[in-house]
């Protein structure tokens, strides 16, 4: 029968080889999905993963989705590598929209070159102090730092409905829970003219190279490797944990806020309670598909976000359920977390071997073990 | 009087689907595992018990199609965690995130529709006693089973050679495998129960609570189970008393409102998260003895080297 004989070292080839066998599993298991609900399998995978990236508008589309999956996820996996389970990246992406396009509203109409600056820091520091409440607790309290941060989203986007259906809904809005439409200053610069391709791709593609410079290069990059991999030979060597939790969650929920300001100042242009769609729990997908790593999750979360666009093409043409993308994002997630065996156990393939007295059903008696 | 019950009763339906899912956890966890798809479970449950008890007209056969449902998700998780040796949390959460996929792809034709009335199982002679009659003894059948399984699963961990068994995998699985228990065996059964007990909180939540379909209905009752859990420091009696205080908050959010508290509805909602994280840092607060009530593998992985 088929074994799990364990490798002496991880297996370099299989750790870049890995996603690449999820990627592919995925594919089958969604023709079959696809299949199963009765379309055909090769025109929907070529509509979802093809036929966007024929078009000027599908390939800016594209930057569009995958923008705050990659900020997200960039910040997610410093955490996630250090052991620290930012589970709550939606909430601190809806809290950053809210911190970053108040401070549109509250100028309203004014507006200038110092506007967009202005909120995009509003934005990071409102993610900041949302990330900062399950750091505190699970620094000060030791509360489990998955469960505190995913409740403060359901907060978060609670928060968001109750501030658009009062504080900041539009006056002229005829009661619709709505914020007024940003003033021209205060939406993103447009990268490619005639599509909604905007300037925060910039944003992450620097913060993908800043990332991938600090983990590689800094000293607290590599304390937070050390966390992760061997948390008691970081405390031997002294490294403090309290203050590598304080920095993963503020770097996360940071990014996460950035991300939420550029939804909220890019394609969206208003503050509205749709406006968080998932893309912090996608992001978790986003930072494993892209092994944790800088670079990795750039391409991760173009993968991904090409799932969304061409779901939704595939949605209108073949009136494919919306909720089949979340289920092929929910399997990519499943067969990554399957073929990572891979890297640390080598498939054998091996007689059985035969049953020894102590593999029997029944415990030896304590007496014979210690005589 | 008759609002007192009415509300009671209220705090009964929003505390089963937390007990049965937090019970089932507390088993899952006392084997040293952690399994942070309660959500994704309890809502393939919710779902699996609509769609059957829609299309067979039988309560009890969607109650046992969600059990089944809870317990196909559970084996999901056990083949990756157990025998793939995957991470723990990273698969619970892609356990939830499926879930809620799922449920959404198969619940979309069924938005807006009602299911037939769960029936209520009158006990014979104790039914018609004033006040208490009504309020524990004419409920309905899950109700009573969620009790049962309490105090089932309280005997169980505690009092029979199997529940000292699956504890002593809890807490020392390489010390356990020494001796010679199945470790990866009984993990599964467990991992199997939780799903088992999720699915039929998910059942629960809508055939009784609100007996129709809404997507994401679970909204976010599969974290409180797990928050729950060690609110009760895994002991079943408390967490039975822990959902039962879950429940009255949730309950008493909605009377608020009939009262006529001027209060936006959406602030009102925040109201059980907030506690489930109140009650997460009173109880974590104490370091020694979340240590001592928790078991001491939980979350790690399990590989038998001979």
């Amino acid at each position: 029968m088929l074994r799990l004989e364990p490798r002496r070292a991880p297996s370099e080839a299989m750790i870049y080889a890995t996603p690449f066998v999820a990627v592919a599993l995925t594919l089958a298991a969604g023709c079959v999905l696809f299949a199963l609900l009765g379309r055909d399998p090769i025109q929907a995978m070529y509509l979802i993963f093809i036929k966007p990236l024929t078009t000027l508008s599908g390939r800016a589309e594209l930057a569009v989705k995958a923008t705050p999956l990659i900020l997200i996820a960039t910040g997610l996996a410093v955490g996630f590598r250090a052991g620290v389970w930012n589970i709550g990246a939606e909430g601190q992406f809806t809290v950053g929209a809210l911190t970053g396009g108040s401070v549109a509203l509250a100028v309203y109409p004014a507006g200038g070159p110092w506007l967009l600056p202005l909120m995009a820091l509003a934005g990071v520091i409102g993610g900041m102090a949302w990330a900062a409440i399950p750091a505190f607790l699970r620094t000060r309290f030791n509360a489990n730092e998955i469960l505190v941060s995913l409740m403060l989203s359901y907060v978060a986007v609670l928060l968001l409905g109750v501030l658009v259906h009062g504080l900041l809904r539009d006056p002229q809005g005829f009661n619709f829970p709505e914020s007024r439409l940003f003033q021209s200053s205060a939406l993103l610069p447009v990268l490619i003219p005639g599509t909604r391709a905007h300037i925060g791709a910039i944003f992450a593609l620097v913060a993908v190279a800043l990332t991938q410079l600090f983990m590689a290069r800094h000293i607290s990059g590599y304390q937070i490797k050390v966390l992760g991999l061997a948390p008691k030979a970081a405390r031997f060597a002294g490294f403090c944990e309290r203050r590598i939790i304080w920095g993963c969650f503020l770097l996360s929920g940071g990014l996460a806020g950035l991300a939420g300001l550029c939804e909220a100042a890019g394609p969206v242009g208003q503050l509205v309670p749709a406006l968080p769609v998932g893309y912090g729990f996608t992001a978790i997908i986003v930072a494993f598909l892209g092994r944790l790593h800088p670079l990795g999750i750039l391409a991760g979360g173009l993968l991904i976000g090409l799932t969304y666009i061409g779901g939704e093409a595939a949605q209108i043409a073949l009136r494919l359920p919306a909720a089949a993308i979340a289920i092929f994002q929910g399997m990519l997630l499943f067969f990554l977390l399957a073929s990572d065996i891979l890297v640390r156990f080598r498939p054998v393939w091996r007689p059985r071997p035969r049953p020894t007295a102590s593999s029997g059903p029944e415990p030896m008696p304590a007496t014979t073990l210690a005589p | 009087m008759d609002l007192a019950i009415d509300i009671l009763i209220g705090v009964m339906a929003a505390a089963t689907p937390l007990v049965f899912a937090a019970i089932g956890e507390i088993v899952v966890e006392k084997a040293g595992v952690l399994n942070l798809g309660v959500e994704g479970m309890m809502i393939v449950g919710a779902i699996a018990a609509f769609a059957a008890s829609i299309a067979t007209g039988s309560p009890t056969i969607g109650v046992l199609a969600a059990l089944m449902a809870g317990v196909l998700m559970a084996l999901l998780f056990g083949i990756l965690t157990l025998t793939l040796l995957s991470n723990q949390v990273a698969t619970g959460l892609a356990l939830t995130m499926f879930g809620l996929g799922l449920s959404s792809l198969v619940g979309q034709s069924y938005t807006g529709m009602a299911a037939a009335p769960f029936p209520r199982l009158d006990i014979a002679g104790l039914s018609t006693l004033p006040v208490i009659g009504r309020l524990l003894f004419a409920r309905d059948a899950l109700f009573y089973l969620s009790l049962a399984l309490v105090a089932a699963t309280a005997y169980g961990l505690t009092r029979t050679r199997a529940g000292l068994v699956l504890r002593a995998i809890g807490e020392n699985h390489d010390a356990a495998h020494a001796i010679g228990y199945r470790v990866v065996a009984y993990r599964y059964l467990a991992v199997l129960f939780g799903g088992a007990c999720a699915g039929l909180g998910g059942a629960y939540l809508s055939l009784v609570q609100t007996p129709f379909w809404v997507e994401k209905m679970t909204a976010g009752r599969g974290w409180i189970a797990l928050a729950l859990v060690v609110f009760a420091a895994w002991r079943p009696e408390r967490a039975l008393a822990g959902a039962y205080l879950f429940g009255g908050i949730s309950v008493l959010q909605l009377h608020t409102q009939a009262v006529g508290f001027r209060v936006d509805a959406q602030i009102l909602a925040m109201i059980p998260y907030l506690v489930t994280i109140l009650v997460l840092v009173l109880m974590s607060a104490d370091r020694t003895r979340l240590k001592f009530s928790a078991p001491a593998c939980l979350g790690k992985p399990f590989f038998a080297a001979a």
